[in-house]
């Protein structure tokens, strides 16, 4: 516990460097933008800004993009109150009550309800991270190639059993994704592999930024090109009146609704820990689950302050809550962090439990400026709510080109190499198309970035076996989280089978 | 095209590539390699193996009509926003296209004029003014600070003067 403190303390050394406390604030801003614009959420924005890191050291590098993971958590709700558009997918329940409220010309009393929740949901979440990772991180000091390889297995079940679409569809996302990272040289043998249409450009393998981007830039982009189109480029702005007073009364009635932010926010963090989950379901949960504990349900839907508050905690609970199974056992808790994850490859630090032990200032940088992206989030939203209204206004033919610009710079600058940008043009239209079927694009993200490390997982836990699968089952670890992941993985048909009896 | 048509091709061109993966991690040995473990093909094989079996079950759900994909009749991509989603795609495409002949901060300005002006009908002065100060912020941003040489096709003399004040 008091070398926990000790550890956090350090943490807010790094934090404090003027460098470090300049990047949170930049990140908090610009994510706040992202999560702000329509369409566009915290995925994106790290996606699309990821490139721009390869300047500053790694601890800085990771504490820009957690405070815009950050910031656009808070940002979602902007346009999710003002448009009745949900900033990102995580802020869709927030549209519930936030746009009913601006409906009511209480938009004010929204806005900061949302505002205020994402704090309090952020600070128990990483309350309980800072708490909860030193032990799990210990834990699995011990784990092994075949522990690694049923953890990955356990993260891929998980969308299976848990994702809610089209299994197969699923399937073919995660499947995908770790071919895609096999491309290259096989690691072993040192061959080229999959060296696809024999073109050249496949043997340095497929960068898994040239998919993110491709997905979440380039594919997310053209899919607002189309909403904007069948929307006929109008949207209604609800009109926001902001002065100190009505700030101190709203302020008065949203802490009255601490209970609903409380429950949201545990809620949010223990949803935000299982890979498939997220933040998304974690605030629809939340909203829900609100609903039922209400003295008033009927109010719900109708612009109750609960509705917005319950939500918008569990979301930002949900991101710190994600980050948990990355820093710890070096697997993403969402397709964020599966980016993040990526970035710590880049940056030349190896994911996983060691990292607490040989990165320590690395970790808990990060923890700690959670903390503090936290605070400063907190106080640039509620401070420059006017500004972030204006910036709807912002015509979508002028951001969009700007934000393809920036795909196309960022898909070329990791490798530099124009191959890449081709492939990042493709994998976006392919990925728009795909989308437009329900295919789920997430798990190929997640694959892509695990692939790499499950392979040498399960290709060492198979030498060490003498190619045998019992390996997986009969290690201490190694046992219970593989059933898990196959009863996951099973979970589907077995719904099956009992609805039909 | 309605969803319906478009969720069958999807599959068949998926299958098709599954296939072609399949066969393309098959040129390194799949099998067991005594004293080495599984072949370097193995992993990539059984993965698209897998691949093709989701594709099949795409198709499986899409003869028998399950699911809502699967029995949509609506249009795939409706014929008003088509002409937006290909122009914008095109637009991406040639630019791409033209950053190796006629280098990025030739491209750039072209996509920019394209988008603003005649995508966004905003004004010339507008326009102009993002043309550009959009490439000039990426010039600083990423060759001065980062350091990332950008393709510039023939118009690489050009920047020599700028290199040597700034590299």
């Amino acid at each position: 516990m008091l070398e926990i403190l000790g550890l956090l303390a350090q943490g807010f050394v790094v934090v404090f460097e003027p460098q470090n406390l300049l990047l949170i604030i930049a990140g908090c801003t610009l994510g706040l933008f992202i999560g702000a614009m329509p369409g566009l959420g915290s995925v994106n924005g790290v996606a699309i800004l990821l490139p721009l890191t390869f300047l500053v050291p790694p601890t800085g590098a990771i504490i820009f993009l957690a405070a815009i993971y950050y910031g656009a958590m808070y940002g979602g709700a902007i346009s999710s109150i003002m448009l009745g558009i949900p900033g990102a997918s995580t802020a869709v329940a927030t549209t519930f009550d936030g746009r009913p409220l601006a409906k009511q010309g209480l938009a004010d009393k929204a806005l900061i309800g949302a505002a205020v929740a994402s704090f309090v949901g952020g600070t128990i979440s990483v309350v309980l991270f800072t708490f909860f990772a030193p032990p799990l991180a210990h834990v699995a000091l011990v784990f092994g190639a075949p522990e690694e390889f049923a953890l990955m297995m356990l993260a891929f079940a998980t969308f299976v059993g848990l994702g809610g679409d089209d299994i197969f569809k699923t399937l073919f996302s995660i499947t995908i994704g770790l071919v895609l990272s096999a491309i290259g040289f096989d690691i072993i043998s040192g061959e080229p592999r999959l060296v696809l249409w024999d073109i050249t450009g496949f043997l340095h393998g497929v960068n898994f930024l040239v998919l993110a981007i491709g997905i979440y830039g380039i594919g997310e982009m053209l899919w607002t090109v189309e909403e904007h189109a069948l929307g006929g480029g109008k949207s209604m702005l609800s009109d926001a009146t902001v002065t100190v007073a009505r700030t101190i009364s709203a302020l008065k009635e949203i802490l009255k609704t601490w209970k609903t932010s409380v429950m949201g926010s545990l809620l949010g963090y223990f949803v935000g820990i299982l890979p498939a989950a997220g933040a998304t379901p974690g605030s629809l949960m939340a909203y829900g689950i609100a609903k039922q504990i209400s003295k008033e349900p009927e109010k719900f839907g109708n612009g109750a302050l609960e509705g917005v508050v319950a939500p918008e905690a569990a979301n930002n609970a949900a991101s710190t809550g994600s980050m948990l199974p990355m820093l710890t056992l070096g697997i993403p808790g969402s397709p964020t962090t599966a980016i993040l994850l990526g970035g710590m490859v880049i940056w030349g630090l190896e994911p996983g439990p060691r990292l607490f032990v040989d990165h320590s200032e690395f970790v808990w940088g990060l923890i700690a400026s959670l903390y503090a992206a936290n605070l400063f989030t907190v106080i640039i939203n509620i401070a420059f709510i006017p500004v972030f209204i204006k910036v709807l206004k912002t015509p979508f033919t002028i951001l969009a080109p700007v934000i393809f610009t920036l795909c196309l710079i960022g898909g070329y600058a990791p490798t530099q190499d124009m191959h890449d940008v081709w492939l990042m043009i493709v994998f976006g239209i392919v990925g728009y198309l795909m989308r437009k079927l329900d295919y789920p694009l997430a798990p190929a993200v997640l694959a892509i970035v695990l692939g790499p490390l499950a392979e040498p997982a399960l290709r060492q836990s198979l030498i060490i076996s003498d190619g045998s699968f019992m390996i997986f089952f009969e290690r201490f670890y190694a046992g219970p989280i593989m059933i898990a992941a196959l009863i996951l993985l099973f979970l589907p048909l077995f719904k099956k089978v009992y609805d039909r009896h | 095209m309605t969803v319906r048509t478009a969720e069958l091709l999807m599959a068949i061109l998926m299958g098709v590539f599954s296939i072609y993966l399949m066969v393309k991690s098959a040129e390194l040995p799949i099998g067991w390699i005594e004293d080495e473990g599984p072949g370097g093909g193995t992993w990539p094989f059984w993965l698209s193996a897998i691949m093709l079996i989701s594709c099949v079950g795409i198709l499986y759900n899409w003869v028998r009509k399950k699911g809502s994909v699967a029995t949509s009749d609506k249009t795939y991509i409706e014929s008003h926003v088509l002409g937006d989603v290909v122009a914008v795609a095109g637009a991406l495409i040639v630019t791409v296209a033209l950053f190796s002949f006629i280098g990025i901060y030739g491209a750039l300005p072209l996509f920019l004029i394209f988008y603003i002006r005649f995508m966004g009908k905003h004004s010339w002065s507008l326009t102009a003014t993002l043309a550009v100060a959009i490439p000039v912020v990426i010039f600083y941003f990423f060759e001065i600070t980062l350091k990332i040489i950008l393709p510039k096709g023939i118009t690489e003399p050009l920047f020599l003067p700028l290199y040597k004040i700034f590299l």
